[in-house]
């Protein structure tokens, strides 16, 4: 059973929700984010996902493309953020870690290049930004051949016919856009996310992940009551952001703490 | 094989390139547009209305104009320019801004945005959302807006809102991302107008169907003034717009050659250029799959040209495919070069022609005294200069 299945798997038998805190590889500095990985963990993430830093990220906010420029300005590229994950496995083989990112660097790479790469240095699922389901067939094969789960998007707008075709290409789980925009937008609608999982569940059967727009606890408890996993980023990204360099470990360790907090209290009252 | 005038198929990809490579959130928007396009296309009302626009709002047909003088300089072939710079609003990219918010009126969308990098599609958006009572909000970046000061101020006149783009490069390829965010996040209301033949499927095949006009036109007065057509079509190419209207309605005719003209910068060996097709590899971006400039990360490169209608990291992948099967040939003109057309062409023939289709002209200038005197040379001048006297008196001087 791959690291995903499994992570779901036990929260389900535990009535918890997970919690799935995303930051980018590289942010503030590259020799910050492995330790920021392990620390995510000690508080409560369930599942880590690592942003693969792009020059152009159209599907973000400001608050994510910022963290991409002050990654780039590393020089933190597709193959650092690998070996960021490898880093990671020697001493976590448990926590399923994806990679969110956009096509382009792994073109540069290569499918097959990439595929291999990344299940050597335990990397689970890769969440391809600007691949739809139309346009990844090479693509889901290489990935395919090297067990590496390909997640996919489905937003508020994607039609019935798109999200039938989703249904059968998504593995691990699939990642529901709450909100019409980019990431770290601002409005977001409870009840048209509870009708909107409850007509996706009727042709879904993995779990069900909802991120964009998830900014405090509030948000995050309530999402908790209706999917089987939160995503939080650009909250994250806005602590690391404005946080001293020697105090980013712990505010962002503080934040998520109280994000998992609120999480529990609605999986222990169901 | 599928005849090139055929393309792309029926998911937007020209042999490997174009297609839609966006994400989730703004593929159903896509969808609609395709569906609606689709429509209008072949609509007889629609496209009446569209022609009558071109006539009495552009002022077109565009005429071919024989730059004597200039020809007789350079001692061979004779240069032809297709005058898409007479057009109202002082460029060709009018005829596809026209097109699209008409199309936008007919899918009942009330706000229009764009993005622009010289302003000249800015300004051909914000003239159109005028014409039609629309709201309008043009992304530009901030460096852009330094260079070309008077398109900003001229959409601003026009009742257009200018956004300033900071992040990234600050230039073309960044408004490009910030006007996607904008669409995503307003697609009920909000019309997309791309002024280029790149982003995601519909937008390059319908870019280059109203930009085809100029092909057309030409194809009809090279016959009825000329008694033939142009041995060599020349346009300049940064995303491609110009080029692609011109080159179209001509794929079919082999003795027609077609020459694309990529900013070389200050030289290709310098790394400061926008020559995608002559330098970069096939990548991922804005929507669409195409030749880009980027680094073996696959990171997207700053590019450098004089001419910010140029400055542009990606190629509308029509070109890609084009370049491919060889059925065009791209070549690369430096800074210097089209400065140098730029004030032939003041001179010889009274026209102060676009930064852009100075590239275009230069190269015209360069192969034209290698070949014979009854060769015809047919250029898309594709915008006027006046938008870029700062620029060339910053570069040259103004001593004279």
């Amino acid at each position: 059973m791959s690291r995903i299945a499994a992570t779901f798997r036990a929260l389900n038998q535990n009535n918890r929700k997970a919690l799935i805190p995303f930051i980018t590889a590289g942010d503030p500095e590259p020799k910050m984010t492995v330790l920021l990985m392990h620390e995510l963990v000690n508080v409560g993430a369930d599942i880590i996902e690592l942003g693969v830093p792009f020059s152009d990220p159209m599907a973000d906010g400001p608050i994510i493309q910022r963290s991409y420029e002050r990654a780039l300005k590393c020089h933190v590229g597709l193959k650092d953020v690998l070996e960021m994950v490898a880093e990671f496995r020697k001493t976590n083989t448990v926590t399923p870690v994806i990679l969110m990112g956009y096509a382009n660097p792994v073109e540069a790479m290569g499918y097959q290049n990439f595929a291999v790469k990344a299940e050597m240095c335990g990397v689970d699922a890769v969440l391809t930004v600007d691949y739809p389901p139309e346009e990844c067939e090479e693509w889901l094969k290489c990935l395919k051949q090297k067990k590496i789960d390909a997640i996919f998007l489905l937003s508020p707008t994607t039609s019935e016919l798109r999200v039938k075709e989703v249904a059968k290409k998504a593995q691990g789980f699939v990642y529901y856009v709450s909100l019409k925009g980019v990431t770290g937008a601002g409005h977001f609608d409870l009840k048209e996310v509870a009708d909107k999982l409850t007509y996706l569940r009727s042709y879904i059967s993995i779990p069900i992940g909802v991120g964009f727009g998830i900014h405090d606890i509030v948000t995050a408890s309530a999402v908790a009551e209706l999917a089987d996993a939160v995503v939080v980023g650009s909250r994250i990204i806005e602590e690391i952001e404005k946080s001293d360099k020697n105090k980013v470990l712990m505010n962002v360790s503080n934040l998520v703490r109280s994000l998992r907090k609120a999480i529990n209290k609605v999986s222990l009252e169901h | 094989m599928a005849r090139a005038c055929d393309l792309p198929d029926i998911h937007g990809h020209f042999g490997s390139y174009g297609g839609v490579f966006v994400a989730e959130t703004l593929f159903t928007a896509l969808e609609e547009l395709l569906i609606q396009y689709d429509r209008y296309r072949n609509d007889a009302d629609f496209q009446m209305e569209y022609a009558n626009e071109l006539k009495s709002y552009v002022g077109r047909p565009s005429p071919i104009y024989h730059a004597k003088r200039l020809s007789a300089h350079l001692g061979g072939a004779q240069i032809l320019l297709k005058r898409e710079d007479l057009n109202h609003t002082g460029a060709h990219k009018i005829n596809n801004a026209i097109g699209q918010a008409l199309l936008a009126k007919n899918m009942g969308k009330s706000r229009i945005i764009a993005e622009t990098g010289a302003g000249q599609h800015g300004v051909a958006s914000a003239t159109v959302a005028a014409r039609y009572g629309m709201e309008c909000t043009v992304y530009m970046g901030s460096e852009d807006m330094k260079r070309q000061e008077p398109n900003v101020y001229r959409m601003r006149l026009l009742g257009a809102t200018v956004v300033p783009v900071d992040s990234g490069s600050k230039t073309l390829k960044d408004a490009l991302n910030e006007a996607m965010r904008d669409w995503v996040t307003n697609v009920e209301n909000t019309f997309y107008i791309i002024g280029t033949v790149a982003g995601p499927h519909p937008y390059p095949m319908m870019v280059r169907d109203f930009q085809a006009i100029i092909g057309r036109e030409a194809k009809l007065q090279m016959q009825e003034e000329y008694g033939r057509q142009p041995d060599k079509l020349i346009a300049c190419v940064g995303g491609g717009s110009n080029a692609i209207g011109l080159f179209f309605p001509y794929l079919e005719d082999k003795n027609v050659d077609m020459i694309g003209v990529e900013a070389a910068g200050l030289g290709i060996e310098s790394g400061k250029h926008a020559a995608t097709l002559l330098t970069g590899k096939p990548g991922v971006l804005h929507g669409n799959r195409t030749y880009l400039i980027q680094d073996e990360d696959g990171q997207i490169i700053e590019t450098h040209s004089i001419s910010a209608g140029l400055d542009y990291p990606g190629v509308g992948p029509e070109h890609a495919w084009l370049k491919d099967t060889n059925r065009a040939q791209y070549v690369g003109v430096t800074d210097d070069e089209a400065l140098a057309a730029f004030h032939m062409l003041c001179r010889y023939e009274g026209i102060i022609p676009a930064l852009e289709s100075s590239h275009a002209l230069a190269y015209a200038a360069k192969i034209s005294p290698t070949l014979d005197k009854e060769k015809l040379l047919l250029v898309n001048l594709s915008g006027r200069g006046d938008k870029d006297i700062d620029t060339v008196s910053q570069a040259t001087g103004t001593i004279f």
